[in-house]
């Protein structure tokens, strides 16, 4: 499908010079990015480029087929330019983003209010009016922001015939940080503790991705050892989130054997992160141009003795979750996206696998260490709570066994190179598989080869819309179970 | 077979939960490298070296005055430890950082080589929250690891509970609150209106450099600079995040609960 794309094409983990990319009027740009869309393109970003008095669109398109990404830009103009939700519902949230960060309406959207922005009195997300149903028997339910638990905040607000869920409108922004903002003309010195803090669960992945346009942009790559211990670190991070989620699961249907042991079992995978590292989330070990720490013999030796015992408990632990009719009986036919919703709103992740959809960096996109040592990609049809407990469940299995692998057979040589400062006016971009699905980063440098601009796109940006639409004809007493199968971010979609 | 298997674990694993603060502490990774402690007699004259390579600007020295390193905004990185040419930034190892005061975690000044630690509330506070302290937890710009790491201390290997600590649903319930992240400014209506709704006498506690003093975010326009620019602060835990052992014995050492500790550390 590619071969004919008027798009630049480019592969994960590089760069093109800026004056390569493909530019048209903007009408012919939404038109051209539809067209690639309607045959099997995907969203990877779609973010604006300050130039001149206006802004340039700029898309970063994926083939995964193709194993290609593709860029393309408009010329850059102010004002309106025609919608593309209206047809390609996955763009509904990069159209909103757009609109509040440089002032270009995508005329047609259907609900063009705020993402993130600060209300008037400076103390509060922008939320906007909400989508309310009408009729007596409708009533409204608003949760949060402050959630009763240890979570992050965001506000859900749910319209609702009785226990029936009718519409479920997610509003988010209460995280926001600036962290984009204060990526222009950097890196700065605070940049790799914020790419580390993106969203803290997801360190590596973001670290990862933040390293890999680093040396994009330089035109070099990391040694063959850092990029193994990047894919070692990942895994890692796939295996005690996906962990905990189990244990949150179970926990959400009273089934307390596997909550209490998959909670405990968690922090034992966080612990192997630390040996690897110091921190128990990651953070100082991935740095652009290699990693910080190296993984010993010795080390190595005890980072595979207690991921056995890790993975053992886990098994054990899940299995019991399995075993029960209760639990499979509370998940099954709950909380439903069908594959051809996943496929409109460009779900990502194991929640896109979980509906069939076959879609991992690691396998579509492969980068780094990834070119050589692959994980079978983990589907599951059906797209309800099951699925997506199920893909958690497969993919606890495949990392460990990947990690098995990659444990017996290290990458030997540097741990870290020299970085040759970033070419000017490029654009680089970098997706990473993390937990939650694709980390996608892209960089695009000025004359001096500084940030000219930053984009961030976390897999919860993707997904949020999935979690809105599982709650559809759910009663609401099955959003926390909805919501913890999804498990997305606050932090990586608010920046 | 879930229930028989279940049993004959639990039976076979016995009691997970640590001995801490009875017995030993659980050992920092390796690589953590645990407090920091800055000995300002060692440096150079004129010596500004870890200045620039601090990422969260935790460090500064002005001229004829010693280095000062504010373990509030440190994010434990210890690049300034790396590059210090005289050895006097060190980590020190230790899990304990937890402060009272804010100026008790800034480092340098002579007889201030290390953090100040927390002491216990007074007598009827103590008598209030010694032996039940509920809490409600406000993540306020967090990014999720200083949320898991409190969380994780509700799990049955450190169980919380124990000590009458319990995370509530509302602030209604709630003793305090316990607050991570730099507390956005989206964030900060909903602060106000949660700490208003914790009924006085109460307690706030930040966790992370992020709510100590906006961590690796300090100065976006987008944020506060910590949780004590909206709400008294009554204990400071540093850590990006902090391990969850720093996180508990902040909390028994406001608590008055750690009359053994030393006991039991010998």
């Amino acid at each position: 499908m590619s071969a004919t794309t008027p798009f630049a094409l480019l592969a994960n983990a590089t760069s093109l010079p800026w004056a390569e990319i493909p530019a048209w009027p903007v009408a012919e740009f939404v038109h051209a990015t539809a067209t690639e869309l309607n045959r099997g393109a995907r969203f990877c970003a779609w973010f604006g480029v300050p130039e001149h008095s206006g802004t340039c669109l700029v898309a970063v398109l994926a083939f995964d087929v193709d194993n290609t990404l593709a860029v393309g830009r408009s010329e850059a103009f102010t004002g309106a330019y025609p919608a593309l939700t209206t047809t390609h519902p996955q763009a509904h949230l990069f159209e909103r983003e757009v609109w509040e960060q440089h002032g270009l309406t995508p005329a047609g959207h259907p609900w063009l209010k705020p993402v993130r922005r600060t209300n008037e009195k400076g103390n509060a997300p922008a939320n906007g009016e909400f989508f309310r149903v009408e009729g007596g028997e409708v009533h409204e339910v608003a949760v949060g922001p402050v959630h009763a638990g240890v979570i992050e905040p965001g506000h859900f607000r749910f319209q609702c015939a009785g226990e029936e869920v009718l519409h479920l409108e997610i509003a988010l922004g209460y995280q926001h940080r600036g962290i984009e903002e204060a990526l222009r003309d950097g890196p700065h010195r605070a940049t790799m503790s914020q790419m580390e803090t993106v969203a803290g669960d997801t360190t590596i992945a973001h670290a990862t991705a933040y390293a890999t346009v680093m040396e994009a942009l330089a035109g070099t790559e990391a040694p063959l050892r850092a990029q193994w211990l990047r894919a070692v670190a990942l895994e890692l991070e796939r295996l005690a989130n996906h962990t905990g989620d189990m244990g949150a699961l179970a926990g959400d249907v009273a089934f307390l054997p596997t909550m209490s042991a998959c909670g405990k079992i968690r922090g034992d995978f966080l612990n192997l992160t630390a040996l690897m590292c110091g921190n128990r989330f990651g953070r100082g070990l991935v740095r652009p141009g290699g990693c910080r720490h190296d993984l010993d013999a010795g080390r190595a030796a005890q980072l595979k003795e207690r991921l056995e015992t890790a993975l053992a408990d886990t098994k054990q632990a899940v299995a019991w979750f399995w075993d029960s009719a209760a639990v499979r009986a509370r998940f099954e036919n709950v909380g439903t996206v069908f594959p051809a919703q996943a496929t409109a709103i460009g779900l990502v992740g194991p929640a896109a696998r979980a509906c069939g959809l076959v879609r991992d960096v690691r396998f579509d996109h492969p980068a780094g260490w990834h070119r050589f040592a692959q994980a079978p990609v983990a589907v599951w049809p059906v797209g309800d709570v099951f699925a997506r407990a199920k893909v958690r469940s497969l993919e606890i299995e495949r990392s460990g066994d990947y990690l098995r692998e990659q444990l017996t057979a290290p990458a030997e040589g540097e741990l870290r190179g020299e970085l040759a400062p970033p070419a000017p006016d490029t654009l680089a971009v970098a997706l990473v598989e993390g937990w939650r699905g694709e980390v996608c980063h892209v960089a695009l440098t000025d004359a001096a080869g500084r940030f000219r601009r930053y984009k961030i796109v976390d897999p919860s940006f993707h997904n949020w819309m999935g979690l809105a639409l599982a709650l559809r004809g759910t009663a609401i007493s099955d959003f926390p179970i909805c919501n913890k199968s999804f498990n997305l971010s606050y932090c990586g979609h608010d920046l | 077979m879930f229930i028989i298997d279940t049993i004959t674990h639990r039976l076979k694993r016995g009691c997970e939960t640590m001995a801490y603060p009875q017995g030993p502490a659980p050992v920092l990774p390796d690589r953590h490298g645990g407090a920091l402690k800055v000995d300002a007699t060692q440096c150079a004259a004129g010596c500004t070296a870890c200045v620039p390579v601090c990422p969260t600007q935790a460090i500064t020295r002005l001229a004829g005055k010693p280095v000062a390193l504010d373990l509030g905004r440190c994010i434990f990185c210890a690049a300034c430890v790396e590059i210090c040419p005289s050895k006097a930034i060190t980590q020190t190892g230790d899990y304990r950082m937890a402060v009272r005061r804010r100026e008790d975690l800034v480092l340098g000044a002579p007889g201030k080589e290390q953090v100040r630690l927390a002491v216990a509330l007074d007598k009827k506070l103590r008598r209030l929250f010694g032996r039940s302290l509920r809490l409600r937890q406000v993540s306020a710009g967090g990014c999720a690891a200083c949320e898991a790491d409190t969380n994780v201390l509700g799990t049955i290997g450190w169980d919380l509970g124990r000590f009458g600590i319990q995370f509530v649903a509302s602030p209604r319930h709630a003793d305090g609150l316990l607050i991570t992240g730099p507390v956005t400014k989206n964030m900060e209506l909903a602060l106000q209106k949660t700490y208003a709704a914790v009924a006085a006498p109460k307690i706030v506690i930040a966790v992370g450099a992020c709510a100590i003093a906006g961590g690796p975010f300090v100065g976006h326009a987008q944020v506060n600079n910590g949780a004590n620019t909206i709400v008294p602060v009554d204990l400071f835990v540093p850590g990006c995040p902090p391990h969850p052992v720093t996180i508990l014995h902040g909390l028994l050492a406001l608590l008055g609960r750690l009359q053994n500790e030393n006991r039991a550390a010998r």
